[in-house]
């Protein structure tokens, strides 16, 4: 079989996330508020 | 929205402080880095989307919670966290099997590593290059075909509509490059092998 020498030049693929996710975790970040006491910390989502 | 020149350390800062647009920001400028590094490790885009967000809610808990304290590094610490999470994945679905090493078996015995070695790939690489030169001395006809065929994968029907000539003259200019080519290489008695 012939010896192929050429390299295919692929456009690199620029990888991101899906767009709902980076929204999701934007929401959640807004959503969430973390309250410490005495060595506790506690989880508060808002809805 | 903050500045894209501003630090990640300044923009983590910001975050903790309440500011919420320095999220999106430092998101918007490693989202490529941290999903790519994950989807090279698991080559699936719905699963490297969960770890993708898992990161950042582990991310998001420990700023929020004041927990963070590796300033100047933001980046290697989240890539810290993905890499962990991508460990939990394989664990979970054992893809990730483990030999241990008897006397009957050894695990280099199925092991094998097909890479090239650098001296291969100097190798490669030089013929690759050499090569370029050669379809450089090709007529402009029939290089422009070769590129598009073996470089850029296009079809000869998509060649011959880009280049406004028929299939078979596409596929003509195609067999005269190779033929020209091959009279290069005899001519000046080059090598190609690897």
């Amino acid at each position: 079989m012939a010896k192929i020498y050429s390299k295919k030049a692929l456009a690199s693929k620029d990888l991101k996330p899906k767009k709902e996710v980076v929204s999701f975790i934007l929401n959640y970040s807004q959503a969430l508020t973390v309250v410490k006491s005495e060595e506790k910390s506690f989880e508060i989502i808002a809805n | 929205m903050a500045d894209l020149h501003t630090p990640d350390a300044l923009l983590v800062k910001n975050y903790v402080e309440g500011n919420e647009a320095a999220l999106a920001t430092l998101i918007k400028r490693h989202e490529s880095k941290i999903y790519g590094f994950i989807y090279s490790k698991i080559a699936d885009r719905d699963i490297s989307n969960d770890i993708f967000q898992d990161t950042f809610i582990k991310v998001i808990k420990t700023l929020k919670g004041n927990s963070y304290n590796e300033e100047g590094k933001f980046l290697p610490w989240v890539m810290r966290i993905s890499h962990n999470l991508i460990v939990d994945h394989f664990r979970k679905t054992k893809k990730m099997p483990m030999y241990r090493e008897t006397e009957e078996f050894s695990i280099f015995s199925i092991m094998s590593d097909d890479s090239l070695t650098i001296e291969g790939k100097m190798i490669v690489d030089q013929v690759e290059l050499d090569l370029k030169k050669l379809v450089e001395e090709l007529p402009d006809d029939q290089k422009e075909v070769l590129v598009m065929r073996m470089y850029q994968d296009m079809s000869f029907k998509e060649i011959s509509e880009i280049t406004g000539v028929s299939i078979n003259t596409a596929l003509g200019r195609m067999r005269y490059a190779l033929m020209n080519l091959r009279k290069i290489i005899d001519k000046h008695q080059i090598i190609l092998t690897n």
